[in-house]
């Protein structure tokens, strides 16, 4: 398959890196080549981030540019706005509608503009609410893996694998949790709800 | 052989565990930072962080000596710390195997600056590999302690963000164990650098680049890749892989060793193509060096600073721009902050508040520069704040206002010490403030010496930090808990008004340390005067209502540390009940 190209973005913090590792190794374990790329540092104390996942018969670059992206994963919905050139005209966006106001806007030193949620509709944004999706799988901490079954319905790679990986990957204890917040993002996203 | 998913950091730490690596030791960095964090965990080795990068290639240098291999691991401006060793070790050569990655940050994600640590190979003659991928990351280190003990030599591999910080798939091997050294005799004339030894080796090290020059024009790590020969692109690293992506069809002379270059190679594929470019980001080593070849460089004009990408590239040939929804420029920014219950945050404020001009440092508290505290004047690298608050002084001062140096545990210990030894000798009268906060923060929480914390968990001891602050010879030392408000003002105001050198130590343990919460706090909107005073301490829990302008407390992200409660005249931030889940639900 030629190449496809998902980018994940949020808060530092969010928990972008584990999604984006969860979906190169579901891609990997499907046969695919793929890369990740990502960045550590000052950046994830609390800032803008992102993360790039390739998977296809051939991937090169780690990294990727405006009007390239095939699937957006916003982890947050300011942050969605800010990368939404990177989708393809033709590409899907989720987004998680949760707003965390960046610090100057805290202190009153900027504002953010309205209505942004009507801009990301208008881009065809599906909306997962993930954060409450996943409170009611049980654990607060995996609206990443809300959004990773919400991401599985556009993509080519079995549920069982998807699983599998999920299962490997999250601490024991949270498998339970992990494995109902994935199924209500799946179903959260086939419903291809904008109820808000 | 099933392959897996590894960063360039990990593959790196997966190769020298492959090449028989015994030891390996750093200082953390970012990018680096994971290569040892991964090796240690290997086995049969031994690993240990340094308190700074010239120290960790000194050891390395010792374990060489010993007859063992040794990795050493560091970021692009520990590089520079470590420079002294590593020209002379060029002269004195290796016994066992010593490679040093050492991790570029083009882009500048998490450094001061952009410096390319390709002019450090050529500058003191140390052949430098340049993996493209996890794959080559790991089959490269391989090949760099070979050549290494083949020609008795340290060996860079230099990776960037973009390959550190990359996963892609590898195979990974087994490991190949070294014998054990022959016996061991002392050979002054190769390792006691003093000028009669050192005018000897200096011929041996122009013979070693010249045949490694040699060895670069035959080996595989070079490779030419001739598709249509209109356009030929020299390129190395993760832009090899932009290039591909952007200019499939362009011929390419990757080269996998950024020093020594193949001059008889390039020569050779410069008259195979129309056109010979060269695409590289942040520098223009590779040019350069090809131009004082004698082989014509076309420009192509991919931008000076900063990283590239596959679209820069496009750009860069005239190629159409994809199609593309419009960019919203008018979003606010979202910079990195100290995290909330950050035990930096109420040092910060103290000085904002008390208008200190400060001499910064690195770590997380250099975040303390941007707004809402906006109270640091300096970052310059580690441990530059010691000396600079000294320098102030010693040019007059800079008005009325107090000078204060504020430097983080680690970096005390990575480069602050010989400042504060300095200031003690030449009769500073200045402030300085260590933040203690139990780990080196900012690059993930390594252990240092200050803690005693060591990478495989081997015993070691806590440096007693006001000791030796004390034997240095301060005799105003004074240990505070940042979190007391008060206190931290009182002490500052105190300490910046005395005659004396003084140190404050601010200790408690960094917030993503403390497992146990407090109940969060909430804002009682009746008590609240819409002062703004808790808003300015730049929480990330704590927000202005747009509306009523009153604060207002997210639950969510609160850990309940108390800072706000004591900036507050008004009572008006109170104890809610335990927290609740985000939204609401449960």
């Amino acid at each position: 398959m030629s190449t496809t190209t998902v980018m994940l973005c949020g808060v530092g913090g969010q928990g972008t890196i584990l999604a984006a590792d969860l979906l190169a190794k579901v891609a990997a374990a499907s046969g695919l080549e793929v890369k990740l790329s990502e960045v550590h540092g000052m950046s994830q104390r609390g800032g803008s981030v992102d993360t790039v996942v390739k998977f296809g018969d051939e991937v090169f670059s780690p990294v990727t540019d405006p009007g390239m992206v095939d699937h957006l994963v916003a982890f947050e919905i300011i942050e969605a706005v800010r990368r939404v050139h990177y989708v393809k005209p033709e590409g899907r966006l989720l987004v998680n509608p949760r707003a965390i106001q960046p610090l100057p806007v805290l202190t009153g030193d900027a504002a953010v503009p309205h209505g942004l949620q009507a801009v990301l509709a208008d881009e065809g944004a599906i909306f997962i609410d993930a954060d409450i999706l996943a409170c009611q799988a049980g654990s607060p901490k995996s609206a990443n893996v809300v959004l990773m079954g919400a991401l599985s319905t556009g993509l080519p790679f079995s549920e069982d694998t998807w699983r599998e990986v999920i299962a490997r990957r999250v601490p024991p204890k949270t498998v339970d949790a992990n494995m109902a917040a994935f199924a209500l993002g799946r179903q959260a996203c086939e419903r291809g709800s904008c109820e808000l | 052989m099933t392959r897996i998913l590894l960063s360039g950091n990990e593959a790196i730490a997966q190769g020298a565990w492959e090449a028989g690596a015994a030891v390996g030791v750093g200082y953390p960095g970012t990018p680096s930072t994971e290569t040892l964090e991964r090796f240690c965990k290997l086995q049969d080795v031994y690993a240990e962080w340094a308190p700074n990068e010239k120290v960790a290639l000194e050891v390395a240098a010792g374990v060489s000596l010993a007859g063992k291999r040794v990795l050493v691991t560091m970021k692009h401006v520990g590089l520079n710390v470590a420079a002294d060793p590593l020209f002379t070790l060029a002269y004195t050569g290796v016994r066992g195997g010593l490679v040093i990655l050492v991790a570029d940050d083009p882009g500048m994600h998490s450094s001061q600056n952009e410096q390319d640590s390709r002019n450090y190979a050529a500058f003191a003659r140390v052949p430098m590999l340049e993996p493209s991928d996890s794959a080559e990351a790991l089959e490269f280190t391989r090949e760099a302690f070979e050549l290494s003990e083949r020609f008795d030599t340290p060996v860079f591999v230099r990776s960037t963000v973009r390959v550190s910080h990359a996963k892609s798939l590898v195979k990974t091997g087994a490991r190949v164990e070294q014998a054990e050294p022959s016996a061991y005799r002392s050979n002054p004339a190769k390792w006691v650098m003093m000028p009669a030894m050192a005018k000897v080796r200096r011929a041996v090290l122009d013979e070693r680049i010249t045949e490694m020059t040699a060895f670069a024009d035959t080996s595989e790590l070079n490779r030419e890749e001739i598709r249509d020969i209109s356009l030929g692109i020299v390129c190395a690293g993760v832009n090899y892989e932009h290039v591909r992506e952007a200019l499939p069809d362009a011929s390419v002379l990757k080269l996998g060793m950024a020093f020594p270059l193949p001059a008889q190679r390039l020569r050779a594929f410069s008259a195979n193509v129309d056109r010979l470019v060269v695409v590289e980001e942040a520098d223009d080593y590779l040019a350069r060096s090809i131009r004082s070849l004698g082989i014509d460089v076309s420009p192509f004009a991919v931008p000076r600073a900063g990283e590239l990408s596959p679209g820069a590239i496009r750009r860069a040939a005239g190629l159409p721009e994809p199609e593309t929804r419009e960019a919203d420029d008018s979003l606010p920014p979202r910079p990195p902050l100290m995290c909330p219950g950050c035990p930096h945050r109420p040092v910060f404020d103290a000085f904002r508040k008390q208008r200190v001009v400060v001499t910064g440092d690195i770590g997380c508290y250099t975040l303390g520069a941007l707004k809402p505290l906006a109270a640091m004047d300096t970052c310059v690298d580690m441990g530059a704040s010691i000396g600079m608050a000294h320098g102030v002084e010693i040019a007059g001062g800079v008005g009325e206002r107090p000078v204060v140096a504020v430097i983080g545990d680690s970096t005390f210990a990575h480069s602050g010490i010989t400042g504060l030894v300095n200031s003690v000798y030449n009769g500073s009268t200045g402030t300085i403030v260590i933040l203690d906060n139990r780990i080196t923060a900012m690059t993930g929480h390594q252990g240092n010496p200050i803690n005693g914390i060591t990478l495989q968990n081997r015993p070691s001891r806590e440096l007693d930090l006001a000791g030796l602050v004390r034997a240095i010879g301060v005799e105003r030392v004074r240990v505070v808990d940042p979190h007391d408000l008060a206190a931290v003002d009182e002490v500052l105001r105190e300490e910046t008004a005395a005659e004396e050198l003084s140190v404050i130590i601010f200790r408690a343990p960094c917030a993503l340390l403390v497992r146990e919460k407090g109940d969060p706090y909430a804002v009682d909107e009746d008590a609240c005067t819409k002062c703004g005073v808790c808003v300015k301490l730049g929480c990330p829990a704590i927000g202005r209502d747009e509306a009523t302008r009153k604060a207002f407390i997210d639950v969510s992200v609160c850990v309940g540390c108390g800072q706000c409660v004591q900036v507050c005249r008004y009572d008006a931030i109170v104890h809610t009940g335990p927290a609740c889940d985000l939204g609401g639900a449960s």
